[in-house]
């Protein structure tokens, strides 16, 4: 067995036939100093009983680079020096006596150049099923500019979204069609028409809306850009509609989003579950097109979610700003989704700043430079209302697209009114915060005060003030004071 | 019907001192604040016409107001914006947009549709004002 404790049998030379620990094969480098063009990860191990951390963390190098069970004379045929990774560094969690995190780099050559799915498959390929660890957990990666530069990023990115959209200095605003399903094409397109006059500025299928006996894609199209024309010959003001294009093949997604380019819409939308390949063709896809691209993060809480085991979001994040979509969603903090404040503050400036981190009270683990790729508009969806929107403001501020779905068509004057509620909450609030007001803390009065001439939003206010989801997260940093690199 | 293009389309129209405090914000990032105008709100008309060049060098909101209020006169009754602009690496962009003049009356847009194969439809938004030749769409006045 490769996984042992205590020292080795001294007498056993490296190439001998047969199994040797990990870190006798070069995976544990203590004194490694990682190169710029390293791409570096942060694991949270959880070895099995009886398994020293250092051990683990060399298998956990040796398995996503070039080792495998025993010891094979052909790794002498290779430089296997630069293709193993090293585990350089593992340090005891706190608080959590069974778990370290294992600092882990990666020559550059071990990578295709531009694709997530070769990245995916190294990094997260076997190891997550190795029997010698109980647990084990990506927590984030620094992905050096030499890798980044070999992405596309985003189609377009936030500043040229603004540019497009010629909207500016304020969150943009949306809403998912509810109930997302069941209604037919011309009952749905109602439901976009009414929120887009009312205010916002997207509207938006949902994850699951694809292609329905009760409403057909196309038919789903034709209506949505009906009511996204009235809506914004009615306001003058351009609006948008996210055509969720995700289909059983390649081929159907390209016909979807083909055929919503063509009736003029700014945007399509995809979700995470058609896999990163088809993500990244549609990256392509969307910048030769000159329309936006939405990502819905579809199935994501499968392995994102516990704390011990899977892929941190932060780094799904990092990959979906390489891939190349526009937006991406990233949590609320307030909504009815999983988000601790600290960790979507980190995936919120993961998307959107140029460079980021390390801050460990945030869950970044390493500095991350993006060398101008542009920056991924985060969206905020899920349970979130306008009696909210200054600690929206406040934790995810400017750049992001609020989406009140709920929030808007449960509104008791109706849609438009939702809609109206939630764009006046907004404006009232920024105009406040650039007044230099702690919009944060009179947050509500200002609010209360928007309410006085605005009645929908003072039936909003009124509906949903008491509307909070206070659960403990299960996701959340573990603060350690440790030496940044 | 009511313009909605720019930050603050939602509130009352804003005051000259709620203006002065938008434009305070804006100089103290280092923004820099630029008046347009035009009588096309069609909005996909990006280029309105320029109030001389953006006011680089401005740092007093008063002096921004003072060149607004010559901007309003030479053009009575059509929409104003101020626009502030970051130029800041990575950004380069827009940061804040607002109207601060609008006409009396906002005709609104036609929306026209001509229709193809397969129920398809192509659209069309024509302001009703630009069916008249620029500088006289909108009644003087305001």
């Amino acid at each position: 067995m490769a996984i042992r404790n205590g020292a080795s049998d001294q007498a056993r030379s490296r190439w001998a036939s047969g199994v040797i620990p990990y870190r006798e094969m070069g995976y544990w480098q203590p004194d490694y100093e990682p190169k710029a063009s390293d791409i570096l990860c942060a694991f949270r191990v959880t070895p099995q009983p009886g398994v020293e951390p250092e051990e683990a963390a060399a298998a956990v190098a040796g398995e996503s680079s070039t080792a495998t069970w025993t010891v094979v004379w052909t790794d002498r045929l290779t430089s296997y020096e630069d293709y193993q990774a090293k585990a350089y560094r593992v340090e005891a969690v706190p608080g959590a006596p069974d778990q370290y995190i294992a600092y882990i780099a990666y020559d550059l050559d071990l990578f295709e150049e531009g694709s997530i799915a070769n990245l995916a498959s190294s990094i997260i390929g076997n190891v997550f099923g190795f029997k010698a660890l109980r647990a084990l957990r990506l927590e984030d990666m620094r992905i050096p500019p030499h890798y980044v530069k070999t992405f596309q990023g985003p189609a377009h990115g936030i500043v040229a979204e603004r540019e497009l959209l010629n909207k500016y200095g304020r969150p943009l605003l949306g809403a998912t069609v509810k109930p997302k399903l069941g209604l037919s094409a011309r009952n749905y397109g109602r439901v976009v028409y009414e929120a887009l006059r009312g205010g916002l500025d997207f509207v938006k299928d949902d994850e699951n809306t694809n292609s329905q006996p009760f409403m057909r894609w196309r038919d789903r199209f034709l209506f949505c850009m009906e009511a996204v024309n009235k809506a914004i010959a009615e306001t003058g003001e351009l609006k948008g509609h996210y055509m969720n294009v995700t289909a059983a093949s390649m081929e159907e997604i390209y016909e979807r989003a083909e055929f919503a380019k063509e009736l003029g819409s700014v945007i399509v939308m995809i979700d995470l579950t058609i896999g990163f390949s088809a993500m990244q063709s549609m990256a392509r896809w969307a910048r030769k097109n000159g329309v936006l691209l939405h990502l819905h993060r579809a199935g994501h809480s499968t392995y994102t979610r516990q704390k011990n085991h899977g892929v941190s979001f932060r780094v799904l994040a990092k990959w979906c700003r390489l891939i190349g979509v526009d937006h991406l969603h990233a949590g609320t903090v307030v909504g009815k989704l999983e988000g601790d404040p600290r960790n979507v503050s980190g995936y919120y400036d993961t998307l959107r700043l140029n460079r980021v981190g390390p801050d460990l009270g945030r869950g970044l683990y390493f500095e991350q430079d993006w060398a101008s790729m542009p920056g991924v508009m985060p969206v905020a969806s899920g349970g979130i209302h306008a009696a909210q929107t200054h600690l929206l403001l406040h934790y995810l501020g400017e750049d992001t697209v609020l989406q009140f779905g709920g929030g808007t068509i449960g509104h008791c004057m109706g849609i438009a009114a939702g809609a109206t509620a939630n764009r006046v909450a907004v404006e009232a609030l920024i105009q406040a915060r650039n007044e230099g007001r702690d919009f944060l803390c009179e947050g509500p009065e200002i609010l209360k005060q928007a309410a006085r001439w605005c009645r929908p939003l003072r039936e909003a206010l009124e509906l949903w003030r008491d509307v909070t989801f206070d659960y403990a997260s299960t996701d959340t940093p573990d603060v350690t004071v440790t030496a940044s690199f | 019907m009511h313009l909605t293009q720019g930050t603050f389309s939602y509130l009352p129209a804003l005051s000259d001192d709620q203006i002065r405090a938008q434009v305070s914000y804006a100089l103290e990032r280092g923004w820099s604040v630029a008046i347009e105008y035009t009588d096309d709100p069609h909005p996909r008309n990006v280029y309105w016409n320029m109030w001389e060049t953006p006011l680089f060098d401005v740092k007093d909101a008063a002096a921004v107001m003072l060149e607004l209020a010559r901007c309003r006169k030479a053009n009575p009754g059509v929409y104003v914006r101020l626009s502030a602009y970051d130029r800041s690496k990575g950004r380069q962009t827009t940061a804040l947009s607002f109207l601060v003049n609008r006409p009396a009356d906002e005709p609104g847009f036609a929306l026209e549709r001509t229709e193809f194969a397969d129920r398809r439809l192509k659209y069309t938004l024509r302001p009703y004002a630009t069916v008249r030749p620029s500088g006289q769409r909108y009644p003087h006045g305001d």
